[in-house]
Order: C-alpha cells, then structure tokens, then sequence
C-alpha cells in the first residue's frame, strides 16, 4: 500500500512538472531576437503608410507582400520592393530564431503560423490580409 | 500473491503515464507562442504604448460618512 502511494506521489510531482513546463514563456529575449525585433519596429515607420494604401499586405505565411504596386508611384516601387524583402528577411530570421532559442527548430512553421495569425488580428483597420481565399481588408 | 499483482499493475501505470509526460513535453506550446508572438508584434508595431495607464484607476475613497443614525 504504501508502495502504490509512494508511487502515486512520484507520478503526481512529475505531472506537476509538466504542468510547470507547458505553462513557462517561450524564451524571447536574446541578443539575436533583440536585434530582429529593433531592425523591424525601425523599419514599420516606413512600412506603416504602405499598409494603410493597400501597397502591402499580411501574407497567410506571416510575412508580407506587395499586394497593389498600382498604389505607389513609379520611382518608389523599387524602394517599396526592397522594403518588403528586407521585411521578410527579418521575420524568416525571426522565426527561426525563436524556434532555435528554445531548443526546438521544428517548431519554426509552427511559430510562423502562430505569428501569421497575431499579425493579422493585431493589424489596423483597412489594413489587407491573405486568407485562404485571397487578400481582404480588415 | 495478491501483493505482487498490485505493484506490478502501479507500475505498469506509472510508466503509461510517464510515457504520456514524455510526448506532452514534444507538443507545441501554442499558448506561449501566441503570448511570445504578441510581445514582439507589440513591440514592433508599437501598440501598447498608448493603453498602458489602464492600470491607474484611482479610486477615491468616498465612505468618510461620519453620521451614521440608526443603531
């Protein structure tokens, strides 16, 4: 009998430890997210115009992609273009980043689907976002 | 007998359910991702400047009613 409680007990602290586990924070805060992070919140304040236009919209893969050239004149699409490349540069990093700082790099699409979706609930109103019928509008 | 019958039946329990805490432990935790995810869009898009001094509610104590007839 008191073998089954010792038993009972063990199992119980080690399901107390998952518990513990599954509710800890994702680490975040590492000199390589760090730098992510501060290259994009610089780079937003040239960003921002292009979503509010419907130049730039919220891919389903969470990054972004020129979605109506149209909206921007001729002599800044190539500014726009690189803007948007350097954009998912540093969210592809950042994802994998986040996978890599928690030891776990298979979780990388799991983190980009993750992201993709808090993008486009965190985004503004008229902002564009592609679902799996293609782009709408917020 | 009856003795051997039971520790042999916890301990096969016991390894079903440390087998169950080894899997949980590969799970994606989707809860964390989407606190950690919130964080950096936060920070990157700079949204939690403006709400952040929702915690000030100051709350003016309105009881000083010093007479209290009745009684």
């Amino acid at each position: 009998m008191k073998k089954i409680l010792f038993g009972l007990l063990v199992v119980a602290g080690l399901l107390a430890n998952q518990l513990v586990q599954a509710a800890a924070d994702l680490e975040i805060n590492t000199p390589a997210i760090a730098a992510l992070q501060n290259s994009m919140q610089a780079r937003h304040g040239k960003l921002s115009s292009f979503y509010t236009s419907g130049a730039v919209g919220l891919t389903k893969d969470g990054l972004i992609a020129v979605k109506d050239a149209s909206a921007v004149a001729l002599k800044d699409r190539q500014s726009l273009n690189s803007l948007v490349s350097a954009e998912n540069g540093d969210r592809n990093a950042l994802y994998k980043e986040i996978a890599a700082a928690n030891g776990h790099p298979e979780w990388e699409s799991e983190i980009r689907s993750t992201f993709a979706q808090r993008w486009v609930q965190k985004a503004q109103a008229g902002w564009w976002y592609q679902d799996a019928s293609g782009w709408v509008k917020r | 007998m009856r003795n051997w019958m039971v520790g042999l039946a916890s301990s096969l329990g016991i390894a079903c359910l440390l087998s169950a805490c080894v899997t949980i432990n590969i799970y994606f935790p989707a809860a964390a991702a989407e606190k950690a995810a919130d964080k950096i869009i936060d920070d990157v898009w700079q949204l939690k400047n403006q709400d952040k001094p929702t915690v000030n509610t100051v709350e003016p104590p309105s009881t000083p009613a010093p007479s209290t007839p009745g009684k």
